[in-house]
């Protein structure tokens, strides 16, 4: 354990230098970036996003951070490299056009080649060698090298050759990135592990419940602490994403600020002025208790003060959402306008887990709300089986509580017996700091809602059962005791 | 380095002449074989109708992108058409052969 720990500590007290990638989550699992001035080898099947990744490490490089870059790819045109990114918003042709990105597509037909003798690949580096030096590039990516072994006939020659080349490429102190095609039992499948020693990532591409995640691994980063787990990636209209799970700690600073539940009544019963800011809320209860409506309610809330809200959809458009909290008197529709609620209603089934983890936080890292809610979490488990959903809620209960940010989730509950409303499906409970429970009951002939509090960490709460009204002009609590048995 | 070994033309109108064009790195003991070795074959096999241009990449490094060159060396037969790359130090004569299209593949 010591010597582990002396050994984490001088490791980052030597300090390698890294190079910023600007990839969202990306320099945060790896303390940075890339080992400057050193290869990386870039592993993973087909379709992984490794030549979207390199890309984007090229362009960022030359766009964000002023460092030149070339890109080298064996598998595309340039054309078609500069067609695939444009769809990111990514102008290559441009920094192609100013010189700030050389780009050079290596075509090597095995049929137009005849090998009559000994040679070597002192061509690619010329090649390379040349493209460098025309923009002063800092960072190369080498996309696909592995194609070489289907074009060139010798692979003695291409294994020392591609020795020397990555020896050559540290020499020139450039950052690189070297990607590689999976292998069956090795890392890549030509083993350019061998390589590349100084650092090694794995790109995965798993469907599980017909949906497909691809994950990010860290398998060697010498010289530097990284985290070891897998984190899900996401590729969408702004490029590549990480997604640094592991970044959330206990460590965040809580705040004594409440924001209002939106129901006065409700205020009352939390002791304070409503739920705590950037705690987590989570309502639970069977189908039609009115767990919508409260968090509509606590939108509103947010929005009237000024604040901004995230609404996360699961099972309604955001049409259907202001139509029916207009029925209960919140106008929602005003805040959609005012671009102070943001709606994204998308069925959990239309990406895994992890995906929607990381567009929760893409999206909030732009809005920058002040609540997050998750409408229901309940259908989650469309996507993953309860340990997978566990884990994927108490990674956005971490990430929203190290932003500062209120977590509100509503979670159906099946049956109405106590045992089974006091155990959520999703087994959260234990990461919830405010914990209330709806239920339906008969009372002469009438369904009545009823309202308590499980639990609200750190104030002193109502144990007593409230009745929920809802009626057009709002949502309000009322003690049941003081209302026997007539609804309004 | 660049010479050009015969005064024929590489003009597309005559048909039967052949255009060669050799890339090396430097003038290394590989270079000198294949240079030397290019010589021998197109005089044995195609005397008076070729033309040999020889490229050094260290001398002209941004000519390596143009022709696709990786390998050096690399013979590149520009014509007739279609291109043909060789790559090696063309000491094995029948596969040179074979690569120029001078004989049938096996």
């Amino acid at each position: 354990m010591i010597e582990s720990t002396t050994d984490a500590s001088s490791a980052a007290a030597s300090g390698i230098s890294k190079c910023p990638t600007g990839i969202f989550g990306f320099d945060e699992i790896t303390g940075g970036g890339l080992p400057r001035g050193r290869p990386t080898l870039l592993a993973g099947a087909a379709g992984c996003g490794k030549t979207l990744l390199s890309m984007e490490f090229i362009v960022r490089g030359a766009r964000d951070f002023g460092e030149h870059g070339v890109f080298m790819s064996f598998e595309e045109s340039e054309q078609e490299l500069i067609t695939n990114v444009r769809s990111l918003g990514f102008d290559l042709a441009t920094l192609v056009t100013t010189q700030r990105v050389a780009l050079d597509a290596v075509r090597i037909e095995r049929s137009e080649i005849e090998e009559t003798g000994d040679y070597d690949l002192e061509g690619l580096f010329i090649r390379l060698g040349s493209a460098i030096d025309a923009v002063g590039a800092r960072r190369v990516a080498l996309d696909g090298v592995d194609a070489l072994f289907a074009s060139l006939p010798s692979e003695a020659i291409l294994r020392g050759e591609l020795r020397r080349l990555f020896r050559w490429l540290k020499a020139r102190e450039v950052t690189a990135i070297i990607t590689g095609e999976r292998g069956g039992g090795t890392l890549t499948r030509h083993g350019l592990e061998e390589y590349v020693s100084d650092c090694v990532i794995f790109l995965d591409h798993r469907i599980s419940n017909q949906v497909a995640t691809r994950r990010l691994r860290i398998i060697k980063y010498r010289g530097s602490r990284h985290g070891t787990n897998e984190y899900p990636i996401l590729i969408d209209a702004q490029g590549f994403g990480v997604l640094p799970i592991s970044s959330a700690g206990l460590d965040h600073r809580v705040s004594r600020d409440c924001l209002s539940t939106g129901i006065d009544g409700l205020d009352a019963l939390l002791g304070r002025r409503g739920y705590y800011k950037g705690s987590s809320v989570l309502v639970s209860g069977t189908a039609g208790a009115g767990k919508s409506s409260l968090a509509a309610a606590f939108a509103d809330s947010v929005c009237h003060r000024g604040g901004r809200c995230l609404y996360w959809s699961s099972e309604e458009s955001p049409d259907q959402i202001a139509r029916n909290m207009a029925s209960i008197g919140f106008d929602l529709e005003q805040h959609f306008t005012s671009g102070r609620l943001y709606c994204h209603a998308v069925r959990p089934t239309l990406y895994g887990l992890e995906d929607h983890l990381a567009r929760l936080h893409r999206i909030v890292g732009a809005l920058k709300p002040d609540a997050v809610i998750l409408d229901p979490i309940s259908s989650f488990t469309a996507v993953g089986n309860l340990a997978e959903v566990r884990i994927m809620l108490t990674r956005v209960i971490d990430f929203l509580k190290s932003a500062g940010i209120t977590a509100f989730f509503t979670g159906l509950t099946q049956g109405s017996e106590p045992v089974h409303l006091e155990r959520t499906e999703e087994c959260v409970s234990s990461l919830i700091d405010t914990w209330l429970l709806l239920r339906m009951t008969d009372v002469a002939g009438t369904r009545k809602r009823l309202l308590h509090i499980l639990k609200s960490r750190g104030m002193a709460h109502s144990h007593q059962v409230h009745q929920l009204l809802l009626d057009d002009c709002g949502v309000s609590v009322v003690a049941a005791a003081s209302n026997p048995g007539e609804p309004r | 380095m660049t010479t050009s070994s015969e005064p024929s033309t590489c003009e597309v109108e005559q048909v039967r002449g052949w255009c060669l064009r050799l890339y090396v790195a430097g003038s290394n003991p590989r270079s000198v074989r294949a240079c030397e070795n290019l010589k021998v074959l197109c005089e044995t096999h195609l005397a008076g109708e070729y033309e040999i241009e020889i490229i050094d990449l260290l001398e002209n490094p941004s000519l390596a992108r143009g022709d696709q060159i990786v390998a050096v060396p690399t013979l590149v037969r520009k014509l007739p058409e279609p291109v043909r790359r060789i790559i090696g130090d063309l000491s094995d004569t029948e596969r040179v052969l074979v690569g120029l299209d001078l004989r049938p593949r096996r």
